[in-house]
Parts: structure tokens; sequence; C-alpha cells
């Protein structure tokens, strides 16, 4: 039993707890204390006015109904993600983070395919591709493999328009330096060129973890096994099993942010040198 | 047309006009090869043999084929838009509209609480430090798988058809006017700002007279990427909505149903609509700019 007014209390302390943080100098440690406490009084003041004002579990199931029904029904969980993160998202994702790449490579090297693609690739990095699922899905079936499908074309305007863009950010005197070492073509692609699109690239491919994820949970609305998240959410939700809907979010949310933070985690390896990974260590 | 736009060696139409071209014949190829299966099925049950052209002639005029050819989908967008009275369920007019009203609303409810969460942010370093993560999280969350318990739950509180979904695609709008409203913000100089103060400006001054101007070249930017995520939330948010109308709406009954023409015809007029709104807010921005001089 949570109280109404303890949570309101709750808040206003953490509040003024962060204030006082945010006035104090910058640290690691510290700086990760308001997040968690807003979150943590977010959650309580949520529990709190559900209890108080009665809301009907129809339109807003507490936050400890919704972790019960996360630990109760792990299995199905997992199995829906694996469905849609795993074979849907993930492998769409690197099929469209590769046909991008080589594409932006081939384009790199034909200047006047990269004077069309690139105007084109941002017109339609702007369209409503998600669109295309119900296309895909017909043609590929309700199985994992269209929602990679989607998933692939989703992400292959934002990498390529990216890489593309990266791709001219090598400064003029270093690519003389490697004409001067009569390095190759590919020498140069290799040693100089991608490595200085390196951030630019990692910008695409972290817009579009999320787009993966949105990608493979709304071409499932459009027809999927009897598994997946998206299935889970589209059907859950009209029987008005809000705590089993708001657990595949929770699913939803973790795997977006582990996805996320795992291409974080790899762009900090790879672009150490990079002004913007030195200057937050 | 200037006659430098083809010679121009910089110029990037004659590109562009080579990969279109290229892509709609591309187009034309697959749809002899997807439809192909079909016709050879009906000409074996028919027992008659095909001769090339009449397969490629075939395939490109079947009534639910499994990828229409370009001139089908554009005869299908000028059957339902010409052709159909605007208050027509088959009009995709009617559809286009329904579409634009959710749009609107939630880019108008998205870009309002980005700029008011932006002033919050800057102004506030609590706020700043506290919700910023927050902001930032709620964006790697697929919210769109959000969308049919949004519009279950506001449904059984007695809100139907526009505001569930405008509330969806202003989820989707408001980040990008936050970040770059912060950036906007953020953007005068120290100088600048010490230059407010001698003159002993309120905070509100400074907010009207110095920090809000200076991001107005921000806040259109932003309006564009807010206005092609609203659009995206718009048409996510019809689909399990039923019933409602609209350009996804349309797309899933056209899926459900096997009637691809239907899906291509709305996927292009959600495109036009995209384009064409996104066009608008370049416009008023030129305008702005130029007669504010901060650009051209």
């Amino acid at each position: 039993m949570v109280n109404f007014w303890g949570a309101i209390v709750f808040w206003i302390l953490a509040w003024m707890v962060n204030i006082f943080i945010a006035r104090q100098n910058e640290s690691r440690l510290l700086n990760l204390l308001p997040p968690l406490l807003f979150g943590a009084s977010v959650i309580l003041i949520w529990e709190a006015s559900i209890l108080k004002f009665d809301v009907s579990p129809v339109i807003l199931p507490p936050p400890s109904a919704i972790y019960y029904k996360f630990f109760s029904s792990l299995h199905i969980l997992w199995e829906d993600f694996v469905q849609t993160a795993i074979k849907g998202a993930l492998s769409g994702y690197l099929i469209g983070c590769v046909l991008a790449f080589m594409v932006s490579l081939i384009a790199d090297k034909f200047k006047f395919l990269e004077r069309g693609l690139l105007p084109l690739g941002n017109f339609l990095a702007a369209m409503p591709i998600i669109g295309i699922a119900p296309i895909l899905v017909m043609w590929y079936g309700y199985g994992w493999h269209s929602k990679a499908a989607v998933v692939a074309v989703m992400v292959f305007f934002p990498i390529l328009v990216n890489t593309v863009q990266g791709m001219k950010m090598s400064d003029r005197i270093h690519r003389d330096l490697m004409q001067t070492y009569n390095a190759s073509y590919f020498q140069t692609l290799i040693k100089l060129r991608l490595l200085t699109a390196m951030p630019f690239i990692f910008n695409g491919l972290k817009i579009c973890t999320t787009l993966a994820l949105i990608g493979a949970i709304v071409a499932e609305f459009f027809g999927s096994p009897i598994r997946g998240m998206g299935f889970r959410i589209s059907t859950e939700a009209p029987r008005f099993a809000l705590d089993m809907v708001w657990a595949e979010i929770t699913v939803a949310a973790i795997a977006g942010s582990l996805f996320y933070g795992g291409v974080v985690l790899l762009e900090k390896w790879i672009t150490f040198w990079h002004p913007s990974q030195r200057g937050r260590v | 047309m200037n006659k430098t736009y083809w010679t121009n060696p910089d110029s990037k139409l004659l590109p562009i006009v080579c990969i279109v071209t290229f892509i709609v014949i591309m187009w034309y190829g697959f749809s002899v090869i997807l439809n192909a299966p079909w016709e050879y099925d009906k000409a074996k049950r028919a027992s008659i043999s095909l001769s090339t052209t009449d397969l490629i002639s075939q395939t490109w005029s079947q009534k639910r084929p499994k990828l229409p050819t370009p001139h089908q989908v554009v005869k299908e967008i000028w059957d339902t838009t010409v052709n159909k009275k605007v208050t027509s369920k088959r009009s995709l007019i009617y559809h286009g509209i329904i579409t634009f009203y959710e749009t609107i609303y939630g880019f108008a409810l998205g870009t309002g609480l980005g700029i008011l969460l932006a002033i919050g942010i800057v102004y506030n370093r609590a706020t700043a430090m506290s919700v910023m993560p927050w902001i930032i999280t709620s964006q790697t969350i697929p919210i769109l798988a959000l969308a049919p318990m949004i519009i279950v739950a506001l449904g059984s509180a007695g809100f139907n058809g526009l505001v569930p979904i405008a509330i969806i695609s202003m989820y989707l709008s408001f980040f990008p006017v936050v970040v770059g409203m912060v950036k906007g913000l953020k953007s005068p100089e120290q100088l600048e700002i010490d230059q407010m103060k001698t003159w002993s400006a309120s905070k509100t001054q400074v907010l009207f007279k110095l920090r809000a101007p200076k991001s107005t070249p921000y806040l259109f930017t932003s309006l564009k990427l807010g206005m092609a995520a609203s659009l995206v939330g718009a048409i996510v948010g019809e689909l399990p909505s039923g019933g409602g109308g609209g350009l996804g709406f349309r797309m899933l009954s056209g899926s459900t149903f096997g009637n691809t023409l239907h899906i291509w015809s709305g996927l292009f007029s959600a495109a036009i609509l995209a384009g064409t709104l996104i066009a608008i807010i370049s416009i008023i921005q030129r305008i702005v700019l130029k007669k504010m001089a901060l650009e051209l």
C-alpha cells in the first residue's frame, strides 16, 4: 500500500535533492542520481494515484501489477522477444546496414550516383516508410522474414545518407598525405576515409536501433504467427489485458535500451579518438 | 528551365532523373517477375501457352497483382481522388483529410510540449539532469508499440477518434523539437547574454528577445523532423483504432482484403502528404528567416 500524500512528499523531497545535486560540481556518480530519483517518484506517484483515485486497471494498471505480470509470464515474454527482437529486428537491422553500407561504398566510387542518391535518400528517409509493412508481409508471409525485410528497408536510408555524408569528412590535407604515401584507393578507404566516417556511421546506426524495433513490432500488426511482441500487444489490448501489454512494453524498453547501449559501447570502442568521446572520460 | 541544370557537373537533377528512371524500369521488370506465376497458373488451367508479349501485358494489368505497376498505382490514385466524391469512404482525399488532421493536431501538441520542455531544460539545471535522460530513454522504447493500448485506454475513458491518435503522433514529434530547441536556446554566446545583463534584462526578456529569435533556425529544422514523425504516428495510430478511416486504415484494409492497389495508393498518398507538409514548412522557414535577416 502506497500512501498518496506520502508519494507526493517523496516527490518534493526528491526534487529538492535534485536541485541540491544540480548546484554541486560535476561528478559521474552524482549525475546518476537525479534521473533515478525522478523515475522512482514517477513510479510511486503512478502507483499511489491509481489507488487513491481508484483507476480501473483497464485504463492504466499500477506498476506493481505490471511487475507481477512480468515475472509470472517470463517464458512468454522471452519467446516473443526472440521472435520479434532477435529474429525480426536484429537480423533485419544487420541486413539493412550491410546493404546500405555496400551501396554507399559504390556511391562513393561513382560521384554521379552519389549526387542522385543523397537527395533521394534524404527525401525517402523522411517518408512514412513503415507503410511498406503490409506489402512486405504479403510478399514474404507471416513469419519473421517479412519483419526482417521491413526493418531492412527502414534502416537502409538513414544509414546510407549518414555513411555517404561521413565519407566526405576526411580532410583534404589527409588525403593528400595518403597520396604522397602512394596509397591505393582501398588503402585510403580503409586507413583514412572509413575511419573519419565512423562517427557519422554510428550516428546512423544509433538512430536505426529504435527504428528497427518499431519496424518489427508494427509489421506484426499486419499479420504474424501466434508469438511476437507486436502480436501479443495487438491481441491483448482489445481484451483489456493491459498488464500484459505493459509487460511487453517493459520488454521493448529494455530491448531498445540494450540495443542502443550496445551500439554506444561499440562506438566508444571504435571511435575512441573522436573529441566527443575523449571529452567524457 | 535553365540550361545549366543539365550541363553543370555539380547539378543534382540529371543524376536524380537517371536513378528514378532506373528504379521505374526495375519496378516494371519486377512486376513481371512477381506477377508471372499467377499468369502461368491461369494459362495452365486454361491449357494455353503464353507468348512473352501476352505474359508481360497481362502481368502489367492484373486486378490484384503482387506488385502493381507504377501506371496502375497512378491510375488508382487518379480514380480515387478525382473520380470519387470527397465525402465517399472510397475517396483517398477523404482518408487523406482524416490523416492530415491527426498529423496536424499531434504536431501542434508535440511542438508545444517540446518547446516547453526545452525552456525548462535550458533554465533549470535540476530539470535538465533529471528529465533529459528519460526523454532520451523514451525514444529507445518503440513507442508505436503503445499505440493499441493508448487507443483502448483513452477509448474507455471516453475519448475516441482524433484524440488518441493525435497523442501518439505527439509522442513521436516532441523529441526532435526538444533536442533541436535545447540546442537553439543555448546557441546565444556568453557575450550576448552578458550584453543583455548589462541592460538589466529580466529572464523573460532574455528568453524572448535573445534566446527565442536565435533559436528560430533550429526550430524550423526540428519542425520538419517533427512533422515527418507525427505523420508516421498518425498512420500507425490508425491501425488498431479500426473503422475510423485515414490512410493507415486504408492500407490496413487493403492488406486484410489482399487489395494491393489500395496499399500502394495509400502509401503514395502518405508520401505526397509528408512531402507537401514538409515543403510548406520549408517555405515558411525561408520567408521568416529572410524577414529576420538570419539567412540569405
